[in-house]
């Protein structure tokens, strides 16, 4: 008895294996590795050809914290990444709601229209934003037309904002719709009955039980935005550096290339990464206890 | 005004787009009482119960609560709470946290949440389950989380919406009488609906018995039982036999009808019929007497033949059929405990049914 039960746990054992080897061998070769050679090259040398030398250094860190450049480019990123992830929770927030309190046979085709976007490549609906907020475009042809005149919509941080919130707001919507839809709104009733606001109800009933949903929206919005180089390069007019922008530049257009700068702001900028969502983390869960 | 009454409805009207839930409904529900709403699934009960917790506002009518108008009042400024069908606990709060939310919302202090969370928990017998989330309770101990819940904000009216059709055939009688008794010990107003008759018999006081959005009956259970009003009442509380006919004439305190078949029935009218009335003859199969044929048939008694006999435990309900198309049925308590059946009704044995127009009804629609 026992030995047939060993001989099937062997036997689970080698088909886990199996399943996993190819998933596992994936992540190490196109996942693990770069960033291992990211790692390394972020404590490597240029060279004045842009080669990266073998010759361990923390000169790509220290020229990090000490030149304003790339401070600010840190600064600027983490504000724009907060900026767009709250203003996309707080335009997505109402929408998912609204989404999920449609009568059944609506919610369906609302949410196509989120996602509809997604069927255009994301540059292409950023050219598009181009054409809307340029100096003779849509928008500024409809301010003329109403009488207050064109305003200066396009190569600003301003612009860049709004394609950033434009791009990530159906990754706030989703995951909040999913929470609130499991949400049961019976007990935003008990709470009015028990004598709680519509606000107190919100803060002490439904926002703690669609937290969950919350964090992924924010998360998922957070992240790429720390890292967006083609919405400040095509509506912001490349006029003030992002990290993405920096990064992107140092590794294909600075004369000379720098790669192991370049490596060592992104390796920095993993960091900060995963300190703000584990700070997050902490402070969303710490809501719910 | 009487300050004896806690809710009274005037005129109360619920319209859902072209839906009537409720139609003109008006009602006094007084203090101290245990009074029950019941009717089947989409008579308006729910909704009369929502309005008064102030989820629904009506359509016309007025709501006042000990006296004040309750108008446009949004729910959570109204002094009534409320135990939903599905409990509504807040699942990510403990049984403690749950108990206290109504009492925070007030900014009731500390120390006195702590006291009178603990004096609620006492009052429904989960002492020791403070630190507990909804999840790991059971069916009965969150039915008492949330009945804890309410009344540990001293409302003056406990809505109660089916609060115990969740629960199983047993725990559901046990928490009846539970509550008839908790709501004894508080005082407080309780107005619960149901679609169980034999629930709202058992607890009441009293009993409106509502269908299509109208309110048809309200009184004692006794009241409800033994004098429906009419034909629905009749027929949605406990068994009955109904035979149809026209009035023909009165005699004594008794109206007599007679059937198409020519049956003649004397019973008890609500209120004067005059002759060639269509009505509705009713008697409970409890009152119909069975006696063994012997060739006389007595007044108001029918001669025929046992159809079906169904031994059920504490009754044996026997069907006796009277003509081609008419059967009367009877219940008869089994007060002998005798095993030996053969001696009872048999199938096709002759019979005579007495029914006794002191417990039969005259119903007209």
């Amino acid at each position: 008895m026992a030995m047939l039960q060993q001989q099937q746990q062997r036997r689970d054992r080698i088909r886990l294996m199996l399943l996993l080897t190819p998933g596992l061998l994936w992540l190490v070769l196109f996942f693990a590795l770069p960033l291992v050679i990211i790692v390394i090259y972020s404590f490597m040398t240029n060279d004045a050809l842009g080669r990266v030398v073998y010759q361990p250094t923390l000169d790509n860190y220290i020229t990090i914290f000490t030149q304003s450049l790339y401070i600010n480019a840190y600064w600027r990123s983490i504000w724009t990444s907060v900026l767009t992830t709250v203003i996309c929770l707080l335009l997505g927030y109402p929408l998912a709601l609204f989404i999920a309190r449609s009568p059944q046979q609506w919610r369906m085709p609302l949410l196509m229209l989120i996602l509809i976007p997604f069927w255009t490549n994301f540059l292409v609906r950023i050219y598009a934003w181009q054409i809307i907020l340029a100096n003779n475009g849509l928008l500024n042809g409809l301010l003329e037309f109403i009488g207050i005149g064109r305003l200066s919509l396009i190569n600003n941080e301003g612009a860049t904002l709004i394609g950033l919130i434009y791009g990530e707001l159906p990754f706030m919507v989703l995951p909040l719709y999913a929470a609130i839809d499991r949400f049961d709104f019976t007990l935003m009733e008990a709470a009015a009955d028990l004598g709680a606001s519509r606000v107190q109800a919100f803060l002490r009933i439904m926002l703690p039980m669609t937290m969950p949903g919350v964090v992924a929206g924010s998360v998922l919005v957070f992240i790429p935005t720390l890292g967006q180089f083609v919405v400040s390069e095509l509506l912001g007019g490349a006029k003030v550096d992002y990290l993405g922008n920096l990064i992107q530049r140092l590794f294909l257009r600075a004369n000379p290339i720098n790669w192991p700068l370049g490596s060592a702001m992104a390796v920095l900028m993993m960091i900060v990464l995963l300190v703000l969502i584990m700070l997050y983390f902490r402070a969303t869960t710490e809501e719910e206890r | 005004m009487n300050d004896s009454i806690a809710i009274e409805l005037r005129n109360v009207v619920k319209r859902f787009g072209d839906v009537v839930a409720v139609d003109h409904v008006n009602l006094q529900i007084r203090d101290g009482e245990f009074f029950s709403l019941l009717g089947p699934s989409g008579c308006g009960k729910t909704s009369t119960l929502r309005m008064i917790a102030g989820f629904e506002l009506p359509t016309a009518g007025s709501i006042l609560i000990h006296g004040r108008e309750m108008g446009i009042t949004p729910p959570h400024l109204r002094p009534v709470n409320t135990v939903f069908q599905s409990y509504a606990l807040f699942p990510h709060m403990t049984v403690a946290q749950n108990i206290a939310f109504g009492l925070e919302m007030k900014k009731t202090p500390k120390a006195e949440i702590a006291q009178r969370v603990k004096e609620a928990l006492d009052l429904v017998r989960l002492s020791g389950l403070e630190e507990r989330r909804p999840r790991q309770l059971s069916g009965g101990q969150q039915q008492r989380v949330a009945l804890a819940r309410a009344l540990v904000n001293h409302p003056e009216v406990l809505l109660l919406d089916e609060p115990l059709g969740a629960l199983d055939q047993k725990l559901r009688k046990e928490m009846q009488l539970e509550l008839k008794s908790l709501q004894a010990r508080v005082g407080i107003t309780f107005v619960f609906v149901t679609h169980d008759q034999e629930e709202a018999l058992t607890m009441s006081d009293r009993i409106a018995v509502m269908n299509k959005g109208k309110v048809l009956q309200v009184g004692t259970p006794t009241e409800i039982y033994e004098r429906p009003n009419c034909r629905f009442v009749a027929d949605f509380i406990g068994e009955t036999n109904f035979i149809d006919g026209l009035v023909i004439g009165r005699d004594g305190n008794y109206t007599v009808i007679e059937t198409p078949d020519g049956l003649r029935f004397r019973g008890l009218a609500t209120r004067p019929l005059s002759d060639g009335t269509a009505v509705t003859y009713s008697i409970r199969p409890e009152k119909v007497r069975l006696l063994a044929a012997n060739g006389e048939v007595p007044i108001d008694g029918l001669a025929g033949t046992v159809l079906t006999v169904n031994y059920i435990g504490s009754d044996t309900r026997i069907t006796v059929r009277i003509n081609d198309r008419r059967t009367i049925d009877v219940w008869e308590q089994n007060t002998r405990s005798t095993l030996d059946r053969d001696e009872y009704w048999q199938p096709g044995e002759p019979a005579v049914v007495v029914c006794p127009p002191d417990n039969a009804l005259v119903l007209s629609e």
